[in-house]
């Protein structure tokens, strides 16, 4: 569970977005899981899996706070201490359906991973990611590599003008797979998509379903992100 | 047996436990490590009925801490007993159940429910949770309050009752020695300190119940010398906590006067930490030439006395 990792590689990749490779031990990574991360403050943060090739993982994350921060200034050769992978992820047994992904932002990159591993299995999708303007745009090639591909920015600088929504509402799919911020998440919860899921974020304690910090309300009470998600069905959670 | 602790109702092969809602009920971390090696296990607090808990966000980070506001989160002191102590009475710690409640006649039946489990060797009193809106913390900052709702949760528990303590308190020397005296087995403490952080970017404060509790190494000085306190005014054992993440931060707490230790926050910052910390002790007793662990407890004022 736990694993002292090397990182590889670190640096900037887009506008308020980083990404670092690190060598892990043990590279069973189910897509849309997490590892809980140790920074120089107390609490670990949790960074989703963008991608995985041999022992390499890859995250992305986006500089908030001193934790963000400290990961960002560590070099190659530096250790990280982390705990995972943790957390329930995407559900990849979608045979002979059609996926849609959705994703914005900094919540694009667990989308990558599990795109290549749904290609891997032969399962059509369509990706649908979503920035804020065209400094903010990353891993365009790459998702273009593994199908048809659309970028929306806010600011209409690049790609289609406005969010997600616009091109999701003329997409025909049988299952959505979202990660974003919460307004957007909650915008796909509520698409014309018949099976949705989506991955959700929150402050974290323990990452392992102890402390009950990170709950989402849901039906009759709670679920816990780290634990019982990050990856929900929609109809699982009240966004 | 350098590391064994006897205290009412608790056989400890050592004095390490982790804290109350900072462990769950074990499962998850019962997945890291063999839970069969800690000294006890304080499961998180029960309630008379099921509670939900705040809304998010429920923690914060500090400097060197953290604030939590999760509002007893649990299932309900029955679905504990039939759901979560089967899985506990598996290993081989000693079982402390804290006991939650809004009103006395809640923490009443909380106690003789959780008390009345084989698999529960001792009660811990929750007078001291700052983060629900009636009971918890309004039962412990008054003493008078503190050893009525003592008083009854004796007479309803067939276990020993350690009653833990808040620090947000003028006097913690006054409520320890009104717990004793209304019968209290021991002390557990402290809880957490009642704080705030505000986001200045909305102007608003972080957690949505607006105050949480502080924990971490922040608090541990503070905890620290509360321990020292206490220690030298009451008869009965205390078991200390309060920012403890290492081995040496244990020894401070026995030097103070306590007799074991719990470990909080450090568990979700490192949840390898207690079996972590039981495995240096005998280490760092041979480093600093103690025999026992108790050899030191309270020495820390015993030596100011001798000197004087």
């Amino acid at each position: 569970m736990r694993q002292f990792v090397t990182v590889l590689s670190n640096h900037p990749i887009a506008k308020g977005a980083m990404e670092m490779k690190v060598s892990v031990e043990n590279s069973v990574i189910a897509p849309g899981t997490f590892f809980h991360v140790k920074t120089s403050e107390l609490l670990r943060r949790p960074l989703s899996v963008a991608n995985v090739e041999g022992d390499v993982v890859t995250f992305l994350y986006k500089i908030i706070g001193k934790g963000t921060q400290d990961l960002a200034e560590r070099r190659p050769g530096d250790v990280l201490d982390v705990l995972g992978p943790l957390g329930n992820g995407f559900p990849l047994e979608q045979t002979g359906k059609r996926v849609v992904l959705v994703g914005g932002g900094i919540g694009v990159p667990p989308l990558y991973y599990t795109r290549r591993r749904l290609a891997d299995r032969g399962i059509e999708t369509v990706a649908i990611l979503g920035f804020d303007t065209k400094e903010s745009v990353f891993y365009e090639e790459a998702f273009c590599a593994l199908g048809e591909t659309i970028i929306t920015t806010v600011d209409g600088s690049y790609g289609e003008a406005g969010f997600v929504t616009g091109p999701l509402a003329r997409i025909e799919a049988d299952v959505l797979f979202s990660c974003g911020p919460e307004p957007m998440l909650k915008a796909v919860a509520a698409s014309h998509i018949e099976e949705r899921y989506v991955s959700i974020e929150n402050r974290m304690g323990c990452g392992i379903g102890a402390c009950f910090a990170c709950v989402c309300e849901a039906p009759g009470g709670y679920v816990k992100v780290c634990s019982d998600g990050p990856v929900f069905r929609a109809e699982e959670v009240t966004l | 047996m350098r590391l064994h602790v006897s205290l009412p109702g608790l056989q400890l092969k050592n004095p390490i436990m982790p804290a109350s809602g900072c462990f769950g009920f074990g499962e998850e971390f019962a997945k890291l490590y063999d839970l069969s090696m800690l000294g006890g296990i304080m499961i998180k607090a029960a309630t008379g009925e099921s509670r939900f808990g705040n809304a998010t966000p429920r923690v914060a980070e500090t400097a060197e801490g953290m604030l939590n506001a999760i509002g007893l989160q649990n299932p309900g002191a029955k679905a504990i007993v039939s759901d979560k102590l089967p899985f506990l009475s598996t290993f081989d710690t000693e079982i402390i159940a804290n006991v939650a409640g809004s009103t006395p006649e809640e923490y009443v039946y909380v106690a003789e429910t959780m008390s009345a489990d084989p698999t529960v060797k001792a009660l811990e009193l929750n007078i001291s949770c700052p983060n629900v809106k009636c009971g918890g913390m309004q039962f412990g900052t008054d003493p008078v309050m503190a050893a009525e709702l003592t008083r009854l949760v004796k007479a309803a528990s067939s276990k020993p009752v350690y009653v833990k303590l808040s620090p947000n308190v003028t006097s913690i020397t006054n409520m320890a020695k009104a717990v004793e005296a209304a019968g209290a087995d021991g002390i557990t403490m402290i809880n957490t300190l009642v704080g705030m952080r505000i986001d200045v970017t909305t102007g608003t404060p972080i957690l949505a119940n607006r105050i949480g509790g502080l924990s971490g190494p922040a608090i541990k000085p503070v905890a620290i010398r509360m321990v020292y306190e206490v220690a030298q005014v009451v008869d009965i054992p205390i078991i200390g906590m309060g920012g403890v993440r290492t081995v040496d931060d244990v020894l401070e707490f026995i030097y103070a006067g306590a007799s074991a230790v719990a470990v909080g926050t450090a568990n979700f910052e490192n949840p390898y930490v207690c079996q972590e910390i039981i495995e240096a002790l005998p280490h760092r007793l041979d480093e600093l030439g103690i025999d026992h662990i108790l050899d030191v407890r309270g020495k820390a004022y015993e030596q100011i006395v001798s000197r004087t």
